[in-house]
């Protein structure tokens, strides 16, 4: 994977490498939210360049946009966002029937101990269950950036904890780059980098030498 | 669910599980559109299918192109008549008006007696319904026609007597017949069917010529033309060949009495069936356009979440104009299948209703084809137009909550008028407000369901109005006598000496022909007096109009066919005496209620004519008590030749409109129903599932059930009431629209809509809105509080 290179918010500049796991971390409206949208191709900054593999992301149409949403992101939003009225299986298969090499549903909802209850639709799931089942559906198709927007917001600390392991495990066995957005300090102990945004600006940057499993956390 | 993933895509699974999810709202849209759609192509198949029929039922019959009748020709004149040029044949007959004595019946009745050839009677455009034909060795046998034989019970077997020329006869019912040329049969002067007192009779030609006097010659005559014939020229022809013998000049089919009244029923059917469906379609599309736009819209998280993972703008359009299709596809496809059969159905009651002997039903490929179309643009519509909402904006803008919705205190609290109101009523009027452009389109939608409603069901308000004006405020007679031929004024004292009579307006009916720029029309011109009493003329306002004593007054409806304005002058022919031409000076044009007429104030109508007061006729005030000693002697009075007693005409004209414009009425009221409900109901569950976020979240922290029911429903509820007079404005201005759609050379229907019509919209659209209110209250009860505890707010 190429750099990443953004220029965001207040004159910001950030390089992501492949393979690498990140966390932001930032009060609400610190900036973080529309920094991972903007990576995201979700969002476009009204000024500044965001490249993506040498390529111009904030330059090209919204079809090149919707390309590299499907093949090249992943996303875990912190309200999950599964449609309700698709299994847990299906809500993976939303995402495998438009992937050219895409992980099988069943594959991908192992990964994240969720192949048991798979055929299961969102309301009978736990907010954990559904967080992974929204992991799942975000590693399918083997994105090289998976973009995590608060996702344990929601979900108390053991909950948190099995999903944040799983997010661990997408980015070891698969290698997949990780960018996580969270307001709770500890999770930054579980990535290589952790960055502090306040006022739309990073405030600071932090290179772990040793990178916790989530168990070893505490919060 | 897993078997159907063999077949369908992710995003078809979701679609066909949502659809299942909101069925009975889906239904309801589907039952909106297969309203609309139902109407549609339930009174375009009919009056298509009605019109085919007919063509079918000329052509089979030979239906004649020209009709003549004369005093007396000989029948070598046939060959002449056939030498025409375009004539394809010519068809003699012998005809006359009689007096009938049916049984069981007090007033006299008439018939009218047709020959038929003994030897080929079906070859004379007749169609036997029941019994058998004529016997050529019994002199005493006849057919009679349906719908006279229906009213009087008329069997084969039964009998008739009948006055022919001075001498009873008692005629043996054979047979049952149609003819195209008695579809409608009227006495002469006369312009709605009396079927129990008027009848058409067809006798063996030599038995009915031997007791005319009429062996070797004949005084009717119909013609058919070759398909390229030139018609005026035919009947230009045809009037020099037979003007020697009393002829009263040739017609063309469109003056024939029954084509001419059928033609106006199938005019009246087919606006009456293109102008209210197509609103009602309208209304529909509109409709589906505006439910599948709020359903989208309610959507609004799920689409950024998919677009989010990568599906293109277009794949999501496609998922939700696929959405909406299967919707209104249902419902367009519920509405043809509804439609074709409610049109077969119609189609045959009409088919009984005018006497056509079968029925040919077909569905037009077109009107299916634009009915499904209408259904489709406006799913269409309705779904992008969200869908283009929903795309545009950025998903992640559009997962995030919408920002607070910016509130404002409303009018009714910039007036200072809070105090009077609790805090949930405070904030019905603050959604209502900040939602205007929502709250207006919703207000719109019941106010044109109830529209609907009063412009399918105000037909009969204005054909009450017509009757009353006609039978009421015109004509205060109670019977109408007309003479075999123009008697002398003395004939006025013998009516005044009559049995039970109590007051006599006698009239004179002239026959002539009005020409006018190269277009001509029969008619007879009837005598008004200046002030009368028993026989007013009045307009389509009810005001009554006094004849000037010079000139000639036309209905609008003739003037109009004949390109005539006020101050016009026009050539007239008399066709009885001497036939003399005068040039007439048309003073007046009446906007009438019924028919083509013109007349002529008595005194005027006397001086053109050159006469003292002869009388064709007169209008009688009777004592009810005496009226069977009246008619009893006016059956034996030889000059009568026909008694129109005005209830059985008002009972007539009733019947012929219950069963034309109540029939409609029924089915515009019907599906009117439909609609109204459907979009009442489909308001309220939309508006529930737009609100049951902000609802659970005020039951959270502390409101009551009833508490949030009032907000739900008081905007409901507030919404129906201000929706209600604007539905009434609605309603009227539709159905003024509609109106002249309903109008023939037979009836003008003048525009009211009574305040029952205007209740019953109302009243249907607030029994609509609390049943929807019910449901959507239980729904209430049942809100999901630990959901929207667990999601953002």
């Amino acid at each position: 994977m190429g750099e990443v290179d953004v220029h965001a918010l207040r004159g910001i500049s950030l390089d992501v490498k492949q393979g690498q796991s990140l966390v932001l971390l930032g009060h609400s409206g610190s900036g973080k939210s529309t920094l991972l949208n903007i990576i995201g191709g979700l969002d476009k900054p009204s000024t500044g360049h965001f490249y993506y593999r040498g390529r111009e992301m904030t330059q090209v149409n919204e079809r090149e946009l919707t390309q590299y949403r499907r093949h090249s992101v992943g996303f875990v939003f912190q309200f999950y966002n599964l449609i309700p009225s698709l299994t847990a299986r299906e809500n993976v298969e939303l995402v495998t029937e438009i992937s050219d090499d895409p992980l099988s549903p069943e594959e991908a909802l192992s990964l994240v101990g969720m192949r048991e209850r798979m055929d299961h639709f969102p309301a009978q799931l736990s907010g954990g269950e559904q967080q992974r089942v929204a992991i799942a559906r975000a590693i399918a198709k083997r994105p090289d950036v998976l973009l995590c927007d608060e996702p344990t917001g929601a979900l108390d600390i053991t909950t948190g904890i099995l999903v944040l392991e799983a997010l661990d495990k997408v980015n070891k066995e698969l290698g997949t780059t990780l960018l996580v957005i969270t307001h709770n300090a500890a999770i930054g102990a579980t990535a290589d980098t952790v960055l502090t945004m306040a006022d739309g600006r990073i405030s600071e940057r932090r290179q772990n030498s040793v990178r916790l499993r989530p168990k070893e956390i505490s919060w | 669910m897993r078997r159907l993933g063999l077949f369908l895509s992710v995003l078809d699974r979701k679609l066909v599980r949502e659809l299942w999810q909101i069925k009975s709202q889906a239904l309801a849209i589907a039952g909106v559109i297969a309203a609309g759609v139902a109407l549609f192509v339930l009174m375009l198949s009919t009056q298509h299918s009605l019109e085919l029929t007919r063509e079918r039922y000329y052509q089979q019959n030979q239906f004649p192109d020209i009709f003549a009748s004369l005093i007396r020709a000989p029948l070598q004149l046939e060959t002449h008549m056939n030498a025409i040029e375009g004539v394809a044949f010519s068809r003699t007959r012998v005809v006359t008006n009689v007096a009938l004595d049916i049984e069981g019946l007090t007033e006299p009745a008439s018939g009218r007696l047709v020959s038929l050839p003994e030897e080929a009677p079906r070859l004379c455009g007749i169609e036997l319904i029941e019994g058998r034909y004529l016997d050529a060795n019994r002199e005493n046998e006849v057919l009679v026609n349906t719908r006279f034989a229906h009213a009087n019970g008329f069997k084969p077997g039964s009998s008739v007597t009948a006055v022919i020329n001075g001498r009873k006869r008692k005629l043996e019912i054979v047979g049952i017949a149609s003819s195209p040329e008695f579809v409608y049969h009227m006495r002469p002067g006369e312009l709605l069917p009396d079927d129990k007192r008027s009848g058409v009779i067809w006798m063996g030609r030599r038995s009915l010529a031997a007791s005319l006097d009429m062996e070797g010659g004949f005084n009717d005559v119909l013609i058919k033309l070759q398909p390229q014939a030139n018609r005026a020229l035919v009947i230009e022809e045809l009037d020099r060949l037979l003007a020697p013998y009393g002829a009263l000049g040739a017609i063309p089919r469109a003056q024939q009495t029954s084509h001419w009244f059928l033609e106006n029923e199938l005019t009246q059917l087919k606006t009456m069936a293109t102008a209210i469906p197509m609103i009602f379609l309208a209304v529909a599309a509109f409709l589906l356009n505006v439910v599948l736009s709020r359903i989208v819209a309610v959507q609004r998280e799920e689409i950024a979440a998919i677009k989010a993972v990568g599906y293109a703008n277009s794949a999501i359009a496609f998922h939700f104009v696929k959405w909406s299709l299967a919707i209104s596809l249902l419902g367009g496809g519920i509405g043809v299948l509804c439609g074709a059969l409610l049109g077969r159905g119609m189609t045959a009651m009409y088919t009984t209703f005018f006497d056509f002997p079968y029925l040919v039903f077909e569905l037009p490929g077109d009107v299916v084809a634009k009915a499904l179309l209408v259904a489709i643009v406006a799913a269409l519509f309705g779904a992008l137009s969200s869908v283009r909402k929903a795309v545009t904006l950025p998903p992640a803008e559009a997962m995030r909550p919408e920002p607070p919705a910016r509130y404002t205190k409303s009018l009714i609290e910039q007036l200072g008028m809070q105090r009077f109101f609790s805090q949930p009523t405070r904030i019905i009027f603050r959604n209502l407000q900040r939602n205007l452009g929502r709250s207006l389109i919703s207000l719109f939608g019941i106010a044109a369901g109830g529209a609907l409603l009063i412009v399918g069901s105000f037909s009969l308000d204005s054909v009450d109005l017509m009757t009353k004006l006609q039978f009421e405020v015109a004509q205060r007679f109670d019977v109408m006598v007309t003479l075999n031929q123009a008697a002398s004024q003395s004939a006025r004292q013998d009516f005044a000496s009559m049995p039970g009579v109590q007051q006599v307006e006698a009239f004179r009916v002239v026959p002539v022909e009005i020409k006018h720029k190269h277009m001509s029309r029969q008619l007879g011109i009837t005598s008004l007096m200046f002030d009368a009493q028993l026989n007013r003329l009045v307009d389509a306002q009810g005001r009554i109009i006094q004849p000037r004593n010079s000139g000639l007054i036309l209905s609008a409806t003739l003037a109009d066919l004949l390109d005539i304005d006020v101050g016009d002058e026009i050539e007239l022919q008399v066709l009885e005496g001497r036939r003399r031409h005068h040039q007439v000076r048309v003073t007046q044009i009446i906007d009438d209620l019924m028919g083509t007429n013109a007349y002529m104030e008595s005194q005027t109508l006397h001086l053109l004519m050159e006469e003292s007061a002869s009388v064709s006729g007169a209008y009688l005030s009777v004592n009810p008590l005496k009226t069977d000693e009246l008619y009893s002697q006016l059956k034996k009075t030889p000059r009568v030749a026909g008694v129109m007693r005005k209830g059985a005409a008002r009972e007539s004209l009733q019947k012929t409109m219950d069963e034309s414009v109540g029939t409609v009425r029924t089915f515009n009221v019907m599906f009117a129903l439909i609609i109204a409900f459907g979009v009442v109901y489909n308001g309220a569950r939309i508006t529930l599932a737009e609100r049951s976020r902000e609802l659970a979240t005020l039951r959270v922290i502390g409101f009551r059930r009833t508490e949030i029911s009032y907000i739900l429903l008081g905007e409901i509820a507030i919404l129906t009431l201000v929706a209600i007079p604007l539905s009434m404005f609605m309603g009227y201005v539709l159905a003024s629209a509609t109106v002249s759609a309903m109008n023939t050379e037979v009836f003008r229907i003048p525009l009211v809509v009574s305040p029952r019509t205007y209740a019953f919209g109302a009243v249907t659209i607030m029994i609509a809105t609390t049943i929807s209110g019910l449901i959507v209250r239980r729904r209430l009860d049942h809100l999901d509080l630990i959901a929207v505890l667990k999601t953002r707010e």
